[in-house]
């Protein structure tokens, strides 16, 4: 194909060009004409393409994401927000935390190894470019069901890929979620979070500043990989038919990623950078366009210098590309050779590119010629906005409507069998085949991973402050009703945070949901972003950032909204934190917080195959008095133990926190067969000494307390039934190895 | 008392090699894989990781950095040297020990507490171990099934050079459930499992790790 130019497509206004099967829409096209006042060319037009997709520019999600802003409660915490490349939050000692959390779903079906790596790797960069040290990461992941041919496709290739880049980049995985549902068959999710720290003076941002700046590239050198990988990829539907999409996928290579990190850590140490960008989905494209729109406007890149693994490549596919490993740098002439310096240290490829130039155009020439001139906010930051039609879908009435009465065990012999049915379904089962897979232990500061509640990380060994993270969705929930699904992921997260008594501090989110093009996924959308950012403000959490991923859609089939809350939390001391069970016998236990009957969204209902009834109302006040309560008891070190309370109600926390120590419990229990069924929010299981139950009382204020038994023996009790821990144990423990081993 | 803990292009542990070392009492010293000489330490530590990215065989570039001519000319001479995970691969790679380590038996990453029995508390790492002590340290690989042949294998039984084996369930196919081994010397030992993982009960099962750091530092005083 011959070279497009600036001076050809002045010339040749007419040419016919393929921007629909770039993604674009006729009058985005038109748009873009209109902005640059002739037609663009084709390297041009890649950019547009990729830069305005769903993916890249949030032009269906912006008018709602709007809340978050609008919404959000003055946090003295917060240093950096919404629009970076990750939050950044003050952890108090000087420390910064940033942390996030994307989707990698459409590559992650596609080719389910490199898919799941390279979401680690971006989500790791994204971190990294902030100025941050990586310290954690974490994977809640959803598939179709568990028995399903396809999962077992999916799921072992997704675990490794997920640990092949993360346990070699050094990173420990503290948790996540591991779901199965129907919906998620054609559709699976592979939201992958990181978390980062930093000294205040450290932050970084992506902006271009300072004429005569240089514009640097290091990192692995740029290949056909991942070509569109953000506007084919990411922003459709999957069809039944149609070609292979396997080229959108990128490929990672986590050796490199981990040079590039500690090589970028030990330039950021020397202050070398004014602005840094990562190249992720729409690889130079963004990173050029962003940094030049985030600095003064003006750039100039010769692409041509852009090192290949392909010789081949074509401007357009450069621009496109998604390579993995890549950063782009703005460095002072005087300190680019120490730059050039560390990066031969590292053995990492670096080249200058291009420079920052007093003006308000980008201009990137491939020998010599002109071949894009855009003004960069168009295509960074001034992307088509849409208010896409919403309308309340018909289910919901339908589904609201309907009465939910599985049968309840009532005879010993039957709440026996529910309790082992419930420990070893896939959704309640033990999670260790897919943990074992990831590195928890590496640089020694991991504090709780799963099946702790949350995740915590020490981040100061002399002063033993810690940062804890947690990311729930009840997608079940939020089918029901979205509005009051987001906040109640919120305030499980922030529960989940809370039971080890780390104060919640900052929330991260991935929306993940269908095609925004049907009326009936915005108004969940919507309503769920709605429900997010009323949450927030009412708890006083400041949304740090987040991801919108549309088109988990195969066909007309949807997956069920699933918000993915991660809530970040801070603890002053981690040697205090309250563990999620029990090591030893004669402990007092204490459910915290009232019980309904509705078991509408449970998982016993879903077992029963019913989906319908009503969302529980999320009651944040109560939610944050019990945070309070939970944050008290250890400070005041009432609480041996904490346990939350969520999918799988009493039944799911009790198996846990017997089998976590392999100590029994004796419980008395009134209507148990409800009791240990239904996932009423806002409760927590605690443990207490004899001596400290007056204190627990004096504690909980106006939050019921049921005194649920004791702890002891080698046997779940409840009333009259008896389960040894070792037939538990066997439950919640084959699942896994039998689907997947 | 120092003890290098080296760097390659991919390790991962250093950091909490150096950590256990400094735990244990001794000064760590930090050495770069391209490191001319070994800036005067009395004992070396390779850690874990995926040295140079692991692409071709695990360890296999490794033995052929710089700083690993120092190491293997100082261990012939009766440095202590201590192998971790990566390390041993390693150490196999350099001849330093016998043997290989190879994917694991169910051919994916393990990560998990192991219980580990000390068969042999004479070497330079493990003096502070007594013979026939359980202790539970993180095992964590893809790559971390011993195999040799029979000759080597009964060679190893024979001299007593069988530092460490897994008690239980064979986490990854070992020959002999065999987790760690030494040279005819005893100063050169190679650990799957990462002690250095295990010296706080805060971030670790246990603290039953330190004692290789220990054991170093007292092989270091004599």
């Amino acid at each position: 194909m011959a070279l497009d130019t600036v001076a050809i497509a002045t010339a040749n206004p007419e040419t016919t060009q393929p921007f629909a099967e770039l993604g674009l829409k006729g009058d985005e096209y038109a748009r873009i004409k209109e902005i640059l006042g002739r037609r663009p060319t084709s390297s041009e037009l890649a950019m547009y393409s990729v830069m305005w997709s769903e993916h890249c520019s949030y032009k269906s999600s912006k008018v709602h994401l709007k809340q978050f802003g609008d919404k959000a409660v003055k946090s003295d915490a917060l240093l950096v927000g919404i629009g970076e490349n990750a939050g950044v939050v003050d952890v108090g000692q000087g420390y910064a935390v940033t942390f996030k959390v994307e989707s990698h779903n459409h590559p992650s079906f596609i080719e389910p190894y490199q898919g799941a790596a390279t979401g680690v790797g971006g989500i790791v960069r994204d971190i990294l470019t902030m100025g941050a040290r990586p310290i954690a990461v974490m994977d809640p992941l959803r598939f179709g069901p568990a028995d399903a041919p396809d999962t077992r496709r999916v799921l072992p290739g997704v675990i490794a890929g997920v640990g092949g880049y993360g346990n070699c980049l050094g990173l420990p995985n503290i948790g996540g979620e591991v779901v199965f549902d129907e919906t998620y068959l054609g559709n699976p999710l592979v939201n992958a979070l990181c978390v980062g720290v930093m000294k205040h003076s450290d932050i970084k941002l992506a902006k271009a500043a300072g004429a005569g700046n240089l514009v640097v590239l290091y990192g692995a050198k740029t290949g056909g990989d991942g070509i569109g990988g953000v506007s084919v990829l990411a922003s459709e539907t999957f069809g039944a038919s149609g070609p292979a999409k396997r080229p959108a996928v990128q490929v990672g290579d986590p050796f490199v990623e981990k040079v590039l990190i500690e090589c970028s850590l030990e330039i950021f140490a020397e202050d070398l950078v004014v602005g840094i960008q990562d190249l992720g989905g729409a690889g130079l494209s963004c990173a050029t366009s962003e940094l030049a729109s985030g600095g003064s406007g003006g750039m100039k890149v010769e692409l041509d210098r852009v090192p290949l693994r392909d010789a081949t490549l074509s401007p357009e596919e450069i621009l496109m590309s998604e390579s993995q490993e890549r950063m782009c740098a703005i460095v002072e002439p005087s300190k680019i050779d120490r730059f050039l310096e560390i990066c031969k240290k590292w053995d990492v490829t670096v080249t200058v590119i291009g420079e920052v130039t007093d003006g308000d155009r980008l201009e990137i020439t491939w020998h010599g010629e002109l071949i894009v001139d855009v003004p960069p906010r168009t295509v960074a930051h001034e992307g088509p906005v849409y208010s896409r039609p919403l309308a309340e879908p018909a289910y919901i009435a339908r589904v609201n409507a309907e009465v939910i009465n599985p049968a309840i065990p009532q005879t010993a012999q039957e709440i026996k069998a529910a309790i082992l049915m419930m420990a070893a379904t896939p959704n309640l089962a033990d999670k260790s085949w897919v943990t074992n897979q990831y590195d928890r232990y590496v640089q020694g500061n991991t504090v709780q991973s799963q099946p702790d509640d949350s995740g915590m990380v020490r981040i100061d060994e002399k002063t033993h402050l810690g940062v804890a993270v947690a990311t729930d969705a009840n997608a079940n929930w939020s089918y029901l009703n979205p509005y009051e699904g987001a906040k109640l992921a919120l305030a499980e997260a922030s529960r989940n945070i809370a039971t080890a008594g780390a104060v919640p501090l900052a929330v991260t989110n991935c929306l993940n949901f269908g095609s925004p093009e049907d009326p009936g996924v915005m108004w969940q959308f919507a309503e769920t972003v709605r429900g997010l950012a009323d949450g927030c403000l009412e708890m006083g959490l400041p949304v740090t950032g987040g991801n919108v991923s549309f088109y988990n859609q195969t066909g007309d089939v949807a997956i069920l909204p699933t918000p993915v809350i991660g809530v970040l939390g801070v603890i002053d001391d981690v040697r205090t934190r309250t563990p999620m069970s029990f090591e030893r016998a004669g402990l007092e236990l204490y459910l915290l917080g009232a019980s309904d009957e509705n078991l509408s969204g449970s998982e016993w209902a879903y077992l029963h195959g019913m989906r319908g009834g009503q969302a529980p109302i999320a009651d944040l006040q109560r939610e944050m008095r019990l945070i309070k309560l939970l944050v008290k008891g250890r400070t005041e070190k009432i609480f041996t133990a904490a346990h939350d309370l969520s999918q799988g109600g009493l039944t799911a926390t009790l198996t846990e926190m017997v089998l976590r120590y392999n100590v029994g419990a004796t419980i008395t229990l009134a209507n148990p067969g409800i009791n240990l069924l239904v996932e009423t929010p806002g409760r927590i299981v605690v443990a207490v000494e004899a001596s400290k139950v007056a204190a627990l009382k004096a504690a909980a204020g106006d939050i019921p307390l049921t005194h649920l038994g004791t702890t002891g023996g080698d046997a779940l009790v409840i009333n009259d039934v008896e389960i040894s821990l070792a037939e538990l144990r066997t439950a919640h423990t084959s699942t896994f190895q039998k689907l997947f081993g | 008392m120092k003890i290098g803990v080296i760097t390659f292009p991919g390790t991962l542990d250093d950091r909490d090699a150096i950590r256990a070392a400094s735990v244990a009492g001794t000064t760590a010293i930090s050495l770069w894989h391209d490191d001319a000489d070994l800036k005067g330490v009395d004992a070396v530590i390779l850690p874990g990781g995926f040295s140079y990215g692991d692409y071709l065989r695990c360890g296999a570039i490794s033995r052929f950095a710089p700083v690993m001519t120092k190491v293997i000319d100082a261990a012939n001479g009766g440095m202590p040297l201590l192998g971790i995970c990566n390390g041993f691969q390693v150490l196999c790679e350099a001849h330093l020990l016998p043997g290989a380590l190879t994917r694991n038996k169910d051919l994916h990453f393990l990560c998990r507490d192991q219980k580990l029995v000390i068969e042999n508390n004479s070497t330079a790492w493990t003096s502070d171990y007594t013979k026939g002590q359980e202790i539970v340290i993180p095992l964590k690989n893809g790559e971390g099934s011993f195999q040799c042949d029979d000759q080597t294998l009964a060679k190893l039984e024979g001299e007593g050079r069988i530092v460490a084996r897994y008690v239980g369930e064979n986490p990854n196919g070992s020959r002999n459930l065999i987790a760690g081994i030494t040279n005819e010397r005893g100063n050169i030992v190679g650990l799957m499992p990462h002690p250095e993982h295990a010296i706080e009960t805060l971030t670790g099962p246990s603290t039953d790790g330190l004692g290789f750091f220990t054991s170093a530092l007292k092989a270091m005083v004599k």
